[in-house]
């Protein structure tokens, strides 16, 4: 048996110990185990969930020997919950690998509590377990996540959007730049003095003279720019060309953006109502990095308003730079002790979901019209979500998937034009039409699962059950909708 | 619903992509079960790398319909692979990647051939490499992919008006990941950008100035790298440290801590000693798989025109929500690489030697200890002692006798470039012209003739 610790190195270095642990915990159930969710388990079981149970009531055919690894020849008329099951346990021993024989839907039919006791389950909003979809047809597929809400402990962001506050010092920055006088400063200490206080103290100065605001014009900029040169007392200052590199921190408007504004503002106005229909599907983020369409709550909302000022909770961490040690562990300490400060205001930092039946019955609509009628980037991703949506009323209606057996295409292609306008209508877009070619791209799909589109769906589907385990990171929002055609592919909020 | 034979196929689903005629298409899409067959017997693809890419491409690119499929990789299997490199079990530890691998797909995927090479992407000849129909890249480092992106463009013919002649084109599917991040992308030589044209997009490693790690330390790794590049030597007079030495490492990480303690940074750990001095990238399976499986999408395409192609860089970015990005890049219309080659105009008298200090001189070249190839031909080679022996003797000859005394030909030559004081091989594809010579006009292609 090899280390634990050796063999989960590399991830380690992402999520930790803790991330671990969580994962370790986890018992995550696949409901259908084609291509797609065989996939989606293989990736979870490198990484080391404590169990999973396969359900598929099916048996495998010589089909299936061509778009899914995990069966080959000699499963061929056995059950492929058993198959699957099988070689996932090969990948990894640690994890508790067990399978059930039975169509997921009589399942959920006959003992709904049955899936209760899982953490997460792949393909019900059962009272604590989260749930996720995932889907490959064709060149197309989706993948969408379905839980009531959801917390994040660390959002992580991986690069620094260079949250330095330099516009908007707190007092113990203020303070300590104030500590360290630029011009009497002997010439080792001046040439290592990081610029995030030469910076501070230069704004500062600069608002004294302005009455109290920061360079906003070009000639401003330009100005300040200069005064930093002149401040300068040798050339191989890497500290201050650091700090006209990156004077443009000092430049930004304060507070958060405009557009964030915005959406605080309409989610305030939801979350006061206490509507379960939340705005979009949300991920939550922690601290001042906020990816757009994702929904903050509550709780952050009220620090934005309160505690923070009109800013966001502070990230904390700082980009290395030229500086001496001591006053760079003394920066780093101000900026950590300002950031966990923050982090204890805030109670809670939870993402909750639209309910999958709401955003099927009722998508947003201005939402809705707007990607159909965005000719650029979206257009085939959006199509592709209608007519995903449209072969399903039709496989109801005519039993079969448009172009599933070969032979009456033109028929499938008319009939499945119509489902999708009809689609489009109950909706309420009415008049919107889809391209021809995509209506017969879909039929000539004809509900194949090609391998390489579910593996990447599958990667997908994994990438967001790790982040929803481990509370790391921000999980996904809306539904993924995969364009296999050119890759042009979109996460869409209905 | 009654099963028709097409039920009891093993290609069941990608027949509907191959035999089907469709709309938003490659060019040459003739949909047929001809296809379908060519791609299983005609197209060769080879992957580079047998790791966490190349596991998974070897598994898309045999479920998707390719049957002669060849695998290069030196390195061999340990455990820290274990938690993506989903064909190795913990038995395998210590065994040639590639030859795992293939084993392991060939197994479980029937009909499938795949042939590995437990070995460098530099011992190959560029013979081996232009039998394939499309290349696919699972590496892990910038100078293999500058590498093997110099041997696919050393393939590339131009006609007379600086347009790439299709037929040789060669082209490749390149992935990478880090993290939850990562990228696919499809280079036609000659008509999409080259990995040169775009070389920008990798930043060079970071590096930190000695003076800081001596006298102004400020992070832990600060502290790591002292030890590592400073301290070890100052102890060790003349024994070189080695990243596999459990006690080397051991020493490294007890000296940063040291060092951390007197300067009072936090966070020196083991692991992070590890990381720094290994340059170790964090890796997991699910980036692996959705990279893999989009650049084994496009070879699919690329292969039968079944689809329109990416064009021509995908990003993928999954640390904060999810974001994926297409981005068209155009190419370097200069470019020393993918371009109709540096121009050198030559005397008819010039040996090969004189030739090859030539060659070290030029501005654009700066190339030391060249081999020299014409046409497939070996002029003269480095290495290995074997071939340098049996092409010593070329060295005195007259170039323009050595290549059949055409006025214009193409040459290929391998040698090591320095930048910021590391060596790199490099290829580069050279455009030589005969002065004096009446020759044919307009052989820009001669090297194709």
């Amino acid at each position: 048996m090899a280390e634990p610790k050796t063999k989960y190195d590399r991830q380690l270095r992402i999520w930790g110990e803790q991330g671990q642990a969580a994962l370790e915990k986890a018992s995550i159930c696949l409901l259908n185990c084609g291509p797609t969710g065989s996939e989606t388990l293989k990736n979870l079981v490198l990484g080391g969930v404590g169990s999973i149970t396969v359900i598929d009531g099916s048996k495998v055919e010589v089909g299936d020997l061509g778009n899914n690894f995990m069966v080959d020849e000699s499963s061929v008329g056995q059950s492929k919950a058993k198959c699957v099951c099988a070689f996932l346990q090969e990948l990894n021993d640690a994890v508790k690998a067990k399978f059930i024989e039975e169509y997921p839907e009589a399942l959920i039919e006959t003992t709904p509590s049955f899936f209760s006791q899982f953490t997460l389950v792949v393909a019900l909003r059962e009272a604590n377990v989260m749930l996720i979809f995932a889907r490959s047809y064709g060149l197309t597929g989706f993948v969408r996540i379905s839980l009531k809400e959801h917390s994040v402990i660390e959002s992580k962001p991986d690069h620094f959007l260079d949250d330095l506050r330099l516009n908007n010092p707190w007092p113990e920055l203020r303070r300590f730049a104030e500590s360290i006088d630029l011009d009497t400063q002997d010439s080792v200490a001046h040439k290592h003095t990081p610029y995030v206080l030469i910076l501070v103290k230069m704004a500062e100065q600069w608002a004294k003279s302005h009455g109290g605001s920061l360079p906003s014009t070009r000639e401003e900029k330009k100005e300040f720019k200069d005064l930093l040169k002149a401040k300068m007392v040798a050339m191989d200052e890497d500290n201050y060309k650091e700090a006209i590199e990156a004077s443009f921190k000092v430049f930004a408007p304060r507070g958060i953006s405009p557009d964030l504004q915005q959406i605080l503002n309409d989610n305030r106005a939801e979350v006061d109502s206490n509507s379960s229909d939340f705005w979009g599907d949300g991920g939550c983020s922690e601290g001042s990095f906020i990816p757009s369409g994702i929904s903050l709550l509550h709780s952050n909302l009220e620090f934005i308003a309160n505690q923070g000022g009109g800013e966001a909770p502070l990230e904390g961490s700082i980009p290395d730079m030229t500086s001496s040690t001591e006053l760079y562990v003394n920066l780093q300490n101000i900026y950590q002790a300002k950031a966990e400060a923050d982090f204890l205001s805030i109670e809670q930092r939870v993402c909750r979901y639209r309910s999958i039946e709401d955003e099927f019955n009722s998508p947003i609509l201005p939402e809705l019209q707007k990607y159909l009628t965005d000719e650029d980037y979206s257009s085939v991703a959006i199509g592709f979500y209608i007519l995903i949506r449209a072969v399903d009323r039709f496989a109801a209606n005519y039993n079969s998937f448009p172009g599933q057996f070969d032979g009456g295409m033109d028929e499938d292609i008319s009939r499945l034009k119509t489902t999708a306008v009809g689609l489009l209508s109950d909706l309420g877009c009415n008049g919107s039409t889809l391209t021809e070619d995509l209506i017969n791209e879909m039929c000539r799909f004809g509900a194949s699962e090609l391998h390489a589109v579910a593996a990447f769906i599958g990667g997908i589907a994994s990438q967001e059950v790790i982040k929803l385990i481990t509370r790391q990171f921000v999980p996904m929002s809306g539904t993924f909708v995969f364009n296999g055609i050119d890759h042009k592919s979109q996460l869409l909020s209905l | 619903m009654a099963e028709t034979p097409a039920q009891l196929s093993r290609s069941r689903d990608l027949d509907k992509l191959l035999l089907r005629p469709g709309n938003l298409i490659g060019a040459n899409f003739e949909p047929g079960e001809e296809l379908r067959d060519d791609i299983g017997k005609y197209a060769k693809v080879l992957v580079l790398g047998a790791g966490g890419l190349g596991c998974e491409l070897l598994k898309d690119l045999a479920l998707s319909g390719f049957q002669n499929l060849e695998v290069i990789d030196m390195d061999r299997i340990e455990v820290t692979n274990l938690n993506r490199q989903f064909l190795f079990r913990f038995e395998d530890v210590g065994k040639p990647k590639a030859e795992v691998a293939a084993k392991r797909v060939m197994e479980r995927v029937s009909g499938v051939n795949i042939k590995p090479h437990y070995c460098r992407i530099e011992d190959k000849e560029l013979d081996f490499y232009s039998d394939f129909s499309i290349i696919v890249l699972g590496l892990d480092s910038i100078e293999a992919r500058s590498y093997i992106n110099a041997v696919a463009c050393s393939f590339l013919e131009y006609d007379s008006d600086d347009n790439a002649r299709e037929e040789t084109i060669k082209p490749m599917v390149d992935g990478g990941t880090e993290g939850f991040k990562g990228h696919a992308r499809i280079i036609l030589p000659g008509v999409t950008p080259c990995f040169e044209c775009t070389i920008w997009l990798f930043p060079p490693q970071v590096k930190f100035p000695l003076c800081t790690l001596a006298e102004t330390p400020r992070t832990a790794a600060h502290c790591i790298e002292y030890a590592h590049l400073i301290k070890w030597d100052e102890v060790h007079s003349g024994k070189a440290f080695d990243p596999d030495e459990a006690e080397h490492m051991k020493w490294v990480y007890n000296e940063a801590v040291k060092r951390a303690v007197l300067f009072g940074i936090p966070g020196v750990t083991f692991s992070l000693t590890q990381g720094v001095v290994k340059n170790i990238i964090p890796a997991i399976a699910s980036t692996n798989a959705i990279i893999s499986a989009a650049c084994a999408l496009e070879t699919l395409k690329l292969a039968s025109g079944c689809s329109k192609t990416l064009s021509n860089y995908l990003t993928y970015n999954g640390a904060e929500g999810l974001h994926t990005k297409v981005t068209e890049f155009v190419r370097d219309k200069d470019c020393l690489v993918c371009g109709p080659g540096v121009l050198i105009e030559l005397e008819t008298s010039i040996t090969l030697q004189k030739f090859i200090d030539l060659l070290e001189e030029h501005p654009k070249l700066l190339l030391s200890k060249a081999s020299v190839t014409h046409q497939g031909n070996n002029l003269y080679m480095q290495a290995p002692p074997v071939l340098e022996e049996m092409t010593r003797s070329n060295l005195n000859q007259v170039l323009f006798d050595l290549m059949g005394k055409t006025a214009k030909s193409i040459l290929h030559v391998t040698g090591t470039t320095s930048k910021n004081d590391k060596k790199f091989s490099t290829l580069r594809k050279l455009r030589v012209v005969f002065k004096g010579v009446d020759g044919v006009t307009d052989m820009d292609t001669a090297g194709g003739a």
